[in-house]
């Protein structure tokens, strides 16, 4: 540059005269201190709002955490049963109805009183309190899968009950006077008793991950609305993937630019943000109303999260197929594919990964919702594992809403539970999205 | 530096009527036709929605031969290029008035299918764009959409010789699986090239093929494109105009949407006959 450039350039308006390289040098000086330090403070504040945000992230995690560990374990109590055939068979046909007409629960009560020596009438209903109503079951279900274990003695594992599982947890204070505590003296004697004698375990809790809802805290567990939430989501990923995708590539790429289709739009990105209640209502309105549908089955569930999905998977699929370069249209056009041909040979591939992630995060929310589901009747009480889309069911997080409900300490603990085997589902619903984001991923 | 500017400088202030529209004439200066039409273009007009992007346009496209477009940015060389193959369908707000006819046969008639169409007048573009897809399949996509080969040792001809012609044969035949995208950027604008060729066109449409390649890979485009008019008709639209002079035949040159003079190469170079063209190539504006 020439002289008079320069000097063009740094005319002090204020001044009305020339500033020398020198003079501009100390004022742009001057000016440092204040820049750096409006740097260094919007850094702070940057590292002050991430710290926020993580600090309430942890709380989260150690207060699930910490109640939800202990919820994947419970105490069980070790017997010596004699399975005597005449009391559990009286048939003798090993039919269910035999077993059921038999008297389980006295050939566990007869084992329980051996090892705990109770005896008489109060300190037989003590004992027989200790033992989970859902030891019965497991015997009956032992001799079905084994009969020949019958006329023996078995060393059998049970449950115990809550309020005992609560006592041996430290939950119920034995100084409370008995009056005022759900376990009386006796029922401590001999939960003592069995402690000495090494017969109470705390182990992994099976009823959690294979039982099914249940009134009894230490007999519930998630497996029927696990099951209800995947066939709830195989519904949702059916109707709403293919029908969310065909939408997308028809808006974008074939829909003549007019009114109508502007309306469409608007009304998909309104869609997206409709309160998922609403949904709930539709179902309930529609399916069940008008219709005449059973309630609570998965397949309305499924229906009424695909209507919610939707609007994201449009969205994400549409901002999949723009994000694909135009070079890539043109030249599959250029040797003279058809606008079809163009779509589903270089367009759709390259946008696949994002709609795949759009539909996956979808699928994420689908799995967390509970209000619609609520409309449709997936909170009743259904002990029955759903087989089919058609049979009633509850879904994860509904029966997490329905746990909080209880005053169980149990049951909290299992609420707890519950929560981390939901959030584990949706922590690897993601991390499937960006798997599958970075392994269809291709450069152009 | 200072000198050339002030240089330009006073030929703008001595003839600032060049720069006017007006100047512009309403009749092509030199032979719009040719003895061996393969396209005809008749007063083509060419709108975006309400812009007039091509003005009143009339030219002959001849067999076999290299046709150079050029002009300033904007002139809509590259819009008149895209009318021939009607890759502007793809823009909603524009329309076409006007015929354009291939051996005859106008391209813009109602019953004319585009896919048949764009087989017959195949594309090159500025940007290489190969599909994100082996080098093979690359060539191969063209005679497999429109059915050219019922064997797959027929396509692995096609393939191969369409890939012999454009130049690229030795340096891919040990790697034809390989992602097109994977190849120099030269490299990609040949194997565009076979693409192009290997649906064996009549016409083949290049839009400023060498504008993103270096020299080196530029010559051997040239070379090639020199190689292919024995076998196609090609237009190519470019901005360097040593390069217009290098490989075409003919030369037209655009200026505001307008064809202002069209020719043999060496004349429009050594004796333009209108002052614009002129004034263009010699580097006064544009």
């Amino acid at each position: 540059m020439t002289e008079t450039g320069v000097n063009n350039i740094g005319v002090d308006k204020a001044g009305g005269g020339m500033i020398s390289p020198q003079e501009a040098a100390a004022r742009v000086g001057a000016g440092l201190a204040a820049r750096r330090a409006r740097e260094k403070r919007f850094r702070a504040y940057g590292r002050i709002a991430i710290g926020i945000a993580l600090a309430f992230l942890v709380t989260l995690f150690v207060s699930i955490f910490s109640k939800g560990i202990p919820g994947f374990f419970q105490h069980y109590v070790t017997l010596d049963v004699t399975l005597d055939s005449a009391r559990l068979d009286p048939t003798g046909d090993l039919s269910v109805q035999s077993l059921y007409d038999g008297d389980a629960r006295g050939v566990i009560r007869a084992a329980l009183y051996d090892a705990t020596g109770a005896s008489g009438r109060s300190g037989r209903k003590a004992a027989g309190k200790i033992i989970s109503a859902g030891a019965e079951q497991r015997l009956r279900k032992a001799v079905l899968d084994n009969p020949a274990i019958l006329d023996t003695t078995q060393r059998m594992t049970f449950a115990v009950d809550d309020d005992v599982d609560s006592f041996l947890r430290g939950f119920i204070n034995r100084e409370t006077p008995e009056k005022d505590r759900r376990i009386n003296d006796r029922m401590i004697g001999y939960i003592d008793a069995l402690q000495e004698q090494g017969l109470i375990s705390f182990e992994f809790s099976d009823y959690l991950i294979f039982g099914s809802a249940s009134r009894n805290a230490e007999m519930a567990g998630i497996y029927g609305a696990l099951i209800g939430s995947l066939l709830t989501l195989a519904v949702c990923l059916v109707l709403s993937f293919p029908i969310g995708v065909a939408t997308a590539i028809y808006l974008e790429e074939f829909a003549p630019k007019n009114r109508i289709t502007e309306i469409i739009e608007i009304n998909i990105n309104n869609l997206a943000a409709v309160p998922s209640v609403v949904f709930g209502i539709l179902g309930l309105a529609i399916f069940i109303g008008i219709f005449g549908m059973p309630r609570s089955i998965p397949l309305i569930g499924g229906v009424v999260l695909a209507l919610m999905t939707l609007p994201t998977i449009i969205i994400s699929s549409r901002a999949a197929i723009r994000a694909v370069p135009p070079s890539i249209r043109d030249a599959a056009l250029g040797v003279g594919a058809s606008r079809v041909q163009t779509m589903l040979h270089h367009v759709v591939p390259l946008a696949m990964p994002g709609m795949l992630t759009g539909t996956i995060i979808g699928m994420a929310q689908a799995l967390g919702e509970t209000a619609p589901l609520l409309m449709i009747g997936m909170v009743a009480f259904i002990v029955d594992v759903p087989g089919s889309v058609t049979d009633p069911g509850t879904v994860l997080p509904v029966q997490i809403f329905m746990w909080a409900d209880f005053a169980e300490r149990m049951f909290v603990l299992k609420t707890s539970a519950a929560i981390m085997v939901l959030l584990a589902f949706l922590i690897l619903m993601n991390a499937a999205a960006i798997f599958v984001r970075k392994k269809l991923e291709r450069r152009w | 530096m200072g000198s050339l500017m002030d240089t330009q400088i006073m030929n703008i202030v001595d003839q600032p009527q060049s720069l006017e529209i007006s100047n512009i004439p309403s009749e092509t200066v030199g032979d719009v036709h040719v003895d061996h039409p393969r396209m005809t273009a008749r007063n083509v007009n060419v709108f975006y929605g309400d812009k007039c992007a091509i003005d009143d346009v009339t030219l002959d496209i001849a067999e076999k031969q290299v046709i150079s477009f050029i002009g300033p940015s904007g002139c809509g060389k590259s819009t008149f290029l895209r009318c021939l193959n009607r890759m502007n369908d793809t823009i909603d707000t524009c329309r076409i008035e006007g015929t354009i006819a291939l051996d005859g046969q106008d391209i813009y008639a109602p019953h004319v299918d585009v896919v048949p169409l764009r087989a017959r007048v195949g594309m090159v573009f500025q940007k290489p764009n190969p599909f994100p897809k082996s080098i093979y399949d690359n060539v191969a996509y063209g005679p497999r959409i429109h059915g050219l080969a019922s064997r797959r040792a027929e396509l692995d001809d096609i393939v191969e010789n369409s890939l012999v012609r454009a130049g690229l044969w030795d340096e891919v035949k040990d790697r034809l699986g390989q992602p097109g995208t994977g190849l120099s950027g030269g490299q990609q604008q040949r194997l565009c090239i076979a693409r192009a060729i290997a649906v064996s066109p009549e016409v083949i449409l290049m839009d400023e093929p060498c504008s993103a390649l270096d020299p080196i890979a530029t010559a051997r485009i040239e070379e090639l494109i020199h190689e292919l008019s024995t076998e196609f008709t090609i237009v190519i639209v470019t901005h360097s105009m040593q390069q217009a002079a290098r490989v075409s035949q003919r030369t037209a040159y655009f200026h505001l949407g307008k064809l202002v003079e069209v020719g043999e190469t060496e004349q429009i170079f050594t004796k333009p006959q209108h002052e614009m063209t002129h004034n263009y190539i010699t580097g006064r504006f544009g």
